[in-house]
């Protein structure tokens, strides 16, 4: 649930999400889920000299799992913050396991 | 009990990558790329985001005889999430 909860946070962003067949998307983030699936509006693609066929599309849906990465704007990311997040759910986890 | 002071044990293997938190990790991943930067967040899928990255790619290129050359190609980023599933290790020393 930390990395839902983080992209919920950075909503209305311009990110650039690199897909797993290298093309980057930039847009702002519109919406995600728990599958970090994404939702992208106004995109552009990177090299779009080297990928033409998305020129014509102006939003879309990525499945989460052909992302491979998805770069962030440093000022919108509260670090001290997300590091304590992480703990916070490192330690739910521990002990879940420890209860299963 | 030791047990319940887990802020500086390791006693599963996720325990170390926490220990790097705010560090600067070194980061294997498939497809032959490999990140280096400050280690911000992780969860169980080993997705993580790393600040002030540096990623490199090694490809392999032919000339016109044949001769296999590796090539990298670095890129910067200062901010990145990376997907749980490209990612093989991590390491709190990054090669120098």
């Amino acid at each position: 649930m930390l990395f839902f909860s983080f992209f919920k946070t950075l909503v209305n962003h311009e990110v650039t999400v690199e897909l797993k067949n290298d093309i980057s998307i930039r847009g702002t983030l519109k919406s995600v889920d728990q599958y970090l699936n994404i939702k992208l509006d106004d995109i552009s693609v990177v090299e779009e000299m080297k990928y033409p066929h998305l020129s014509s599309v102006k939003n879309v849906f990525i499945r989460g799992s052909v992302v491979r990465y998805v770069h962030l704007p440093a000022a919108a990311v509260d670090t001290p913050l997300l590091e304590d997040a992480t703990r916070r759910e490192a330690s739910q986890a521990v002990a879940k396991a420890k209860q299963g | 009990m030791a047990d319940n002071d887990q802020s500086n044990s390791v006693s599963e293997p996720l325990d170390l990558v926490r220990l790097s938190l705010d560090e600067v990790v070194f980061v294997k991943l498939r497809g032959d790329r490999e990140l280096k930067g400050r280690l911000h967040a992780y969860d169980s899928h080993c997705n993580i985001v790393l600040g002030e990255v540096e990623e490199t790619i090694y490809t392999i290129e032919e000339d016109d005889e044949g001769e296999e050359t590796v090539k990298t190609t670095k890129k910067q980023a200062e901010m990145l999430f990376v997907r749980g599933e490209s990612f093989v290790l991590i390491s709190p020393q990054p090669p120098s």
